[in-house]
């Protein structure tokens, strides 16, 4: 195994040119994993560590660019205002020690449906920027993911930032795992209101082969925000709506039955996470919370 | 050759007080771990070294058609291949107490991740690379896999020809040992009892999960024999399964206890001893293995899986009738400590109740699924879950109270056992329920005691942000158990400790040397307490464990303090006895006390026992050394008869309570341990804050098997589904919950100074405890351990 070092951004596109097999490592939380058991072996290691631009991030007017590397850590301290969805989901990622080497860029390049920023990324509305010797492409987030553990990079193509939008409304974020802490989630769910839109989106984590949206969900949720004016009268959503939302999003998951939970569980589980969490923001938004987000 | 590094070293432990028994003296290594500075046998080095590496079996059950190692040695670096045909004498099985399991898989795999090829390389790439090389063609068999497929009429038996001292009795040969016990006549009093309840309780394969996973180094001597540093339990019994099979007298078999990361029951059965000594003597270079976590859940039994079928009934006022049952233990593809787990799990099957009247019969299945063995609780466990459950369904049935229905039946000094076996120490079982229920509980919905915001710390999900009180109920549950400590059954269940006494640098110091594995109980901190005590020193020295000294037992079965511990006093006393003799021939003229009182040896000076000092140690021991190795046994047991299971099988019982406090998340299924309350009796705490540890540890280990830990194995293919912890969950602090401990000394006058084996008990009740509290949360019946989520929202 080659391990290629590049000092720089222009230098690490041109070593992905020329090697399209290698594999980027960041944070290696993932792909030393794989290594150290032999799940893998690639022919070259491509050491994004030196790229400082990497794991700095900008708050602009309207989005948040977050480089591919800023770990965990510091989006939790750094950027909870901006992003809460992501704060939170930063939250329940491994331990302390993982949440400070990892970053979104490995959750997006191994684009597992258990990747715990997927949710987040969805119901925020995000764009990759991704990056080749032949170019730069920003790839919107619903396109992304294309398949278990498949994303929509080209093979000489590098994850340079993730494009978020700033929170315009309260977003939430909840996740099942089998223990209280350092877990991979059995499902997650990740949602977000866009009062400026008057739109809700959501996001979906290990109920389907791909990180997903639950759109029928959306749209329903949508169509009786507007019918009942509710975004501006700021009334309480009825149990109903929000029974049927959580349907909705129960019925847009395609688990499967695996070790960490059944195919039927987690259908169940985030149809009751969408329904608290719609709760909760929803609460948030009328201003009248007593618990909104989860003190962390 | 010379010797690794990383070998353990004399630990001398000075004390600024007394230091003796009953103080809570700190570790000697408790530092050294916490900062990651302690030598774990994995840690070893030596110069010139190889690395061994094991290929195991990718299927279950199959025929070795054939095994091709011509490319693995062809791959420079290789120094070794060997298999089943280079095994050097005719001795090539290994065992506890049935030589079954092969120590390379010969003609046939009984289970996944079997053995059956080693190598040894200069690199540990090298050999993983050099094993992966190495072609075996499996034709596979159906697998056997339960009760049913082990016992139908045409089911092919796991072992073909077995003559071990068990086939005799057992109804099947895929049943490894079966054990009746028959008392009083319980179809008789069953007519007897105004409720009756039932149940069939499942419980689920727990790993040991020890930290530092096996590994060790295998040094050859220059006289054609080897040197094995070791993590073990037990060095003795390792020593008597490896040396047959190299070929070797024992004396040629060298051992040293090297540092060990937890054990659990998980290094009673050898792992990787004998194959680093097989390929240390074919390369004449030490070889060293260290498992990673993957094969680790391959390299040791388990905890067995049962299937527990009840019987309970009870009369109008509440007193128990009768119990039946019937508990199957899967044992997987070898014997391990099948038999004797069916022992503790038959007769310590009703708890701590009593009953005149019972039918039980437990027995120990061969199959095809991963060994199982000895664990923490070691059988007493399985029965425990299953008899607390039925506790409570009675209780509800009669209309009593819970913890009052099991005070009326609680067991008591002179309590007959279902053996026949009178209990002839105090066994405090209505007040330590009546203690643990008496401590004042956890306030109510402590996620809102922060202030507006629910603290999810508190809650179900804890960070990952699920609930804010949604849906979260609180349930209280309740159990307590009965776990036998020492080895039964009849058992030689000695230890040997030799004691020296000498005067290093002016002051007087005793070396206790024993071949007890320290494995995280704290034996080396008891060994210099009671050195202490019994001959009035502040330093005391711990040799490290060997086998130059005799055997130890094993650290398992809540035994050590008790028997190791017992056999450095009868050491520390026979010292005693001759530093007295040196005294009186030195100094005795001196003073007629010498001759006429009572002697004691107390703040390094021989006293009388009116506190009149006759002569410095330093002085009675100048240019002397006194040293006395012994052995040293509690009180003999006998076997359990094979058809009526009545017999005087156990030394010694040991009883613990709980009292859980859970939140249910009713809606997803998770739950929160809030605490883990524990009453437990120990006869006397020779150190008390490691009782304490102990207690904690053993509650945590209980824990996990309620709510998350399971090795899941594949039905059909009899593959282990979840060999890593990424997906064997095991708690972790966050899910640690607090466990307050009361702490009882009720002595047992059989055992030294009074003490009570600890180790095991908290691992029994801590499970049904929390089992109860969901269930009191729920409503749910709940008949299987671990709990998942999928099993309290109806989705499984």
């Amino acid at each position: 195994m080659d391990f290629l070092r590049p000092a720089s951004w222009e230098e690490a596109l041109a070593a992905k040119a020329e090697h399209p097999t290698a594999v980027p490592i960041a944070g290696g939380t993932d792909v030393m994993v794989e290594i150290n058991f032999d799940h893998r072996r690639p022919e070259y290691l491509l050491d994004l560590n030196r790229i400082a631009d990497l794991t700095e991030w900008e708050v602009g007017e309207d989005t948040v660019r977050l480089g591919a590397s800023v770990p965990y850590t510091r989006i939790m301290e750094s950027l909870r205002g901006e992003l809460p969805g992501l704060a939170l989901a930063s939250h329940t990622v491994a331990s302390p020690q993982i949440r400070n080497r990892g970053g979104v860029g490995g959750n997006l390049g191994t684009a597992s449906p258990a990747g715990d920023a997927h949710p987040a990324l969805l119901a925020a509305g995000a764009e990759v920027e991704v990056e080749s010797v032949r170019g730069s492409r920003l790839i919107p987030i619903d396109a992304f993911y294309t398949g278990v553990k498949r994303n929509a990079l080209a093979a000489d193509e590098l994850i340079r930032a993730v494009h978020i939008k700033k929170a315009d409304g309260p977003q939430q974020y909840s996740k099942v795992g089998t223990r209280n802490a350092m877990v991979i989630a059995v499902c997650a769910f990740g949602l977000a209101l866009h009062p400026e839109t008057r739109t809700v989106r959501t996001g979906i984590g290990s109920a389907a082969p791909t990180p997903v949206r639950a759109k029928a969900a959306e749209e329903f949720l949508n169509a009786a925000l507007d019918e009942g004016g509710f975004w501006d009268n700021g009334k309480i959503i009825t149990p109903s709506v929000a029974k049927q939302f959580a349907d909705l999003c129960a019925a847009s998951c395609n688990p499967i039955d695996d070790v960490r939970g059944t195919a039927s569980y987690r259908r169940h589980a985030v149809g009751i996470m969408a329904r608290r969490t719609l709760t909760w923001a929803w609460e948030s938004y009328r201003g009248t919370a007593a618990a909104t987000e989860g003190a962390a | 050759m010379s010797t690794p590094n990383g070998t353990p070293t004399k630990i001398t432990q000075g004390s600024k007080t007394k230091g003796g028994i009953g103080e809570s003296t700190l570790r000697p290594d408790g530092t050294l771990k916490v900062t990651g500075e302690f030598a774990y046998s994995s840690d070893m080095w030596h110069e010139d070294m190889l690395w061994g590496q094991i290929l195991r079996s990718t299927v279950a059950h199959a025929e070795i058609v054939s095994i091709d190692t011509s490319e693995a040695l062809a791959l420079p670096g290789v120094y070794a291949v060997m298999t089943y045909d280079d095994l050097p004498t005719e001795v090539k099985n290994y065992g506890l107490e049935i030589q079954d399991t092969p120590v390379l898989a010969h003609g046939k795999v009984r289970h996944h991740g079997e053995p059956v090829a080693i190598v040894a390389a200069d690199h540990p790439e090298t050999a993983r690379r050099a094993a992966a090389k190495i072609k075996v063609e499996y034709r596979e068999l159906p697998v056997i896999t339960d009760e049913a497929s082990a016992t139908a009429p045409d089911a092919i038996l796991v072992h073909e020809n077995r003559d071990d001292h068990h086939i005799g009795h057992v109804p099947h040969p895929n049943i490894v040992h079966r054990q009746p016990i028959l008392r009083g006549d319980a179809r008789q009093a069953a007519e007897r009892a105004d409720f009756v309840v039932k149940g069939e309780y499942t419980f689920g394969m727990q790993d040991q999960a020890f930290l530092g996973p096996e590994s060790g180094l295998a040094v050859p001597d220059e006289d054609g024999g080897v040197h094995l540093y070791i993590a073990t339990q037990w060095l003795h019994s390792d020593l008597r399964q490896i040396a047959p099979v190299l070929g070797l007298p024992e004396r040629k078999v060298r051992m040293t206890l090297s540092g060990v990361g937890g054990a659990f029951g998980g290094r009673e059965d050898l792992s990787m001893q004998i194959h680093a000594c097989l390929l240390a003597l074919r390369t004449g270079k030490p070889v060293k293995i260290v498992y990673n976590r993957f094969e680790s859940f391959f390299g040791h039994v388990h905890r067995h899986p049962a299937k527990l079928y009840y019987e309970h009934g009870a009369t109008r006022e509440g007193k128990l009738t009768h119990v039946k049952c019937r508990i199957v233990l899967d044992g997987g593809a070898y014997a391990s400590a099948s038999p004797a787990v069916v022992g503790n799990a038959s007769s310590l099957s009703i708890g701590p109740y009593v009953v005149d009247d019972v039918d039980i019969e437990a027995i120990a299945l061969y199959t095809n699924n991963p060994p199982c063995g000895a664990m923490r609780g070691f059988g007493a466990v399985q029965a425990c879950f299953a008899y607390e459950a039925q506790m409570d369904k009675l209780a509800d049935a009669v209309g009593m109270d819970r913890v009052e229905f099991r005070q009326l039946n609680a067991m008591e000094q002179g309590t007959i056992m279902p053996t026949g076996q009178p209990v002839d120490s105090p066994a405090p079982v209505a007040e330590l329920l009546r203690r643990v229920k008496a401590m004042p509980l956890p306030p109510e919905q402590q996620w809102l005691a922060a202030g507006e915001q629910a603290d999810v710390r508190q809650l179900p999900g804890g960070l990952s942000n699920t609930t804010h009180g949604e849906g979260v109920v609180r349930g209280i549950g309740y159990a307590v158990g009965i776990k036998n400590v020492g080895f039964s059954e009849g058992f030689d269940d000695y230890s040997t400790a030799k004691v020296r006494m000498e005067v290093v640098g002016g002051e007087p110091v005793a070396t206790v040397h024993t071949a007890m594995a320290e494995v995280g109980q704290g034996g080396v901190t008891v060994h210099a307490q009671i050195a202490r005590t019994e001959l009035g020193v502040t330093q005391v020295t711990i040799h490290p464990a060997d086998t130059q000294v005799g055997s130890a037992g094993s650290t398992s079965a809540s035994r050590q303090t008790y028997v190791t511990g017992g056999a450095v006093k009868n050491s520390c006393e026979l010292v005693r006895e001759k530093v007295l003799e040196l005294g009186r021939r030195k100094f005795g003229s001196y003073h007629p006390a010498w001759a006429t009182a009572e002697l004691l040896l107390e703040g390094g000076k021989v006293v009388t026992d009116g506190g009149e000092v006759l002569a410095d140690l330093a002085d009675v021991l100048e240019g002397e050394s006194v040293e006395v190795e012994a052995e040293w046994r509690h009180r003999p047991t006998e076997a359990f008869d094979l058809r009526t299971g009545q017999g005087f099988g156990h030394v010694q019982y040991s009883f613990a309570a709980h009292r859980a406090v859970v939140e249910v998340d009713t809606e997803l299924g998770l739950v929160k341990v809030i605490e883990l309350a524990c009453a437990q009796d120990v006869g006397k705490a020779l150190n008390p804050l490691s009782v304490i540890g102990q207690i904690q540890g053993g509650t945590t280990q209980g824990l996990g098997i309620a709510v998350m830990e399971e090795i899941i194995v594949d039905p059909k293919t009899a593959k282990v589904r979840n060999p890593s912890f990424t997906d064997y969950l095991i708690p972790t602090i966050l899910d640690t919950p607090t466990i307050p401990v009361d702490v009882l000394e009720l002595a047992d006058d059989h055992a030294p100074y009074g003490l009570r084996g600890i180790g095991e008990a908290p691992t029994l009740s801590s499970t049904p405890a929390v089992l109860a509290a969901i269930r009191n949360a729920t409503g749910l019946e709940l008949n299987r351990t671990p709990v998942r989520p999928e099993h309290l929202t109806g989705t499984a």
